[in-house]
């Protein structure tokens, strides 16, 4: 029913020709653009329904002295569920720490919370099949798992600036929210967030529109496929500074990957986008020692990067 | 009337302080309404997710934005 609305006004409504560059490219873009916000507005409602019974207070609680590796794998797939934004990391790691979640357990928390974001999945979802996003998901998650087992074991806990452990945290008591209460919970924030990536997310599927009509399809093997080996690395710190911007990035990636870009390199940029954003990792520093913001910076980048390869092996 | 906003600087914090300063002069009450944006007194109220609302010294509400209505309604219940 898209694609037929996409071929009306594309070639009917702007009398473009189907076999022409201007006319796919067109076409493709408006069929992306409906699609994607269809499934934005959709599917960030079911999240926040579901979100709105895991506050983090609640979430803190599960967590609360639970031993490692269970708590790792929990912690993971809270963060999934949990809300969560950058400018909250640090109230969250104080409380998660002050109430007794163990530092490996927190930071498995940490990396699957942003890495695992509804945006970044829908999108991936969207644009590359479910498949792809399940395999994100999975990926995402194995990460976060052993990041925080690695940060468990190495015994960091000097590492955290002391004042955190002196903090005696209050209680609030959470209302018990009607049904009523969580969909206009949800709603508002498939509003705030629309309002928020329309414009990426726009930009994006024009240039990936614009990429699809005209790039020759093998445009990229040579600099983006399995054979190169630099391409995962420079995924990787091509990634960093792209924060946020997971929502614009998907679609231009998409077409990357149509024209060559090789799965694994696929899913390290993305991960590279997601999880290692740069204004988390200076508001992190607020209860953080540099050497353990290093530490944490060091095994992101290690497990992303081999992440990188082994799809690569994997899918020849 | 002693109402707190509780957030580091982020933008939906600031908004929810003006949206409080407009709800109150359109209430006509006095109240004394602060930010606080130390986190260590953000943390000592229990409040995880910014921006946080306390008045009266009760979390109201946290992580939310809220409209107009709500923050007058909240503002009512503890009058």
């Amino acid at each position: 029913m898209l694609q037929t609305f996409a071929d009306y006004v594309a070639y009917t409504l702007f009398g473009l020709l189907p076999n022409s560059h201007l006319g796919a490219a067109v076409n493709f873009f408006i069929y992306d653009t409906i699609k994607i916000f269809l499934m934005l507005a959709t599917i960030i409602f079911l999240v926040s329904l579901i979100r709105s019974f895991f506050p983090p207070e609640r979430t803190k609680k599960i967590l609360s002295h639970k031993r490692e590796f269970i708590g790792n794998i929990l912690a993971a797939l809270l963060g999934i569920v949990t809300p969560f934004c950058s400018c909250s990391a640090v109230p969250v790691f104080i409380g998660f720490v002050e109430s007794g979640v163990p530092l490996g357990v927190t930071f498995s928390f940490l990396i699957s919370s942003p890495m695992v974001n509804e945006v970044a999945l829908i999108m991936l979802w969207g644009m590359f099949g479910w498949k792809i996003a399940t395999i994100y998901i999975a990926t995402g998650v194995t990460v976060a798992i052993v990041g925080g087992l690695v940060i468990g074991k190495l015994k960091l806990e000097h590492l955290v600036e002391e004042y955190v452990y002196n903090i005696k945290m209050g209680e609030i008591e959470l209302a018990v929210l009607t049904w009523r209460e969580r969909v206009e919970y949800a709603w508002e924030y498939v509003v705030d967030i629309l309002k928020k990536v329309w414009l990426y997310v726009i930009i994006g599927i024009a240039i990936g529109g614009a990429m699809h009509g005209y790039a020759p399809a093998d445009f990229l093997v040579k600099y983006a496929g399995k054979d190169n080996l630099f391409a995962v690395p420079l995924a990787v710190l091509i990634g960093v500074p792209l924060y946020s911007n997971a929502a614009g990035i998907i679609p231009i990636v998409h077409v990357l990957m149509e024209k060559g870009m090789a799965l694994g390199t696929v899913l390290a940029f993305m991960m590279a986008v997601t999880a290692l954003s740069l204004p988390e990792m200076i508001i992190l520093r607020k209860v953080l020692k540099p050497k353990l913001l290093g530490i944490f910076i060091g095994i992101m980048t290690v497990a992303i990067i081999f992440v990188g390869y082994l799809f690569n092996w994997i899918f020849v | 009337m002693d109402i707190k906003v509780l957030g580091t600087g982020c933008k939906k914090c600031i908004a929810l302080y003006n949206l409080i300063n407009e709800a109150i002069t359109e209430l006509g009450i006095q109240a004394n309404v602060e930010k606080v944006e130390e986190i260590t007194k953000i943390v000592q109220y229990g409040v995880m997710l910014t921006p946080g609302l306390v008045i009266n010294g009760k979390v109201k509400m946290s992580g939310k934005v809220l409209s107009k209505a709500d923050v007058k309604k909240y503002i009512q219940e503890e009058m």
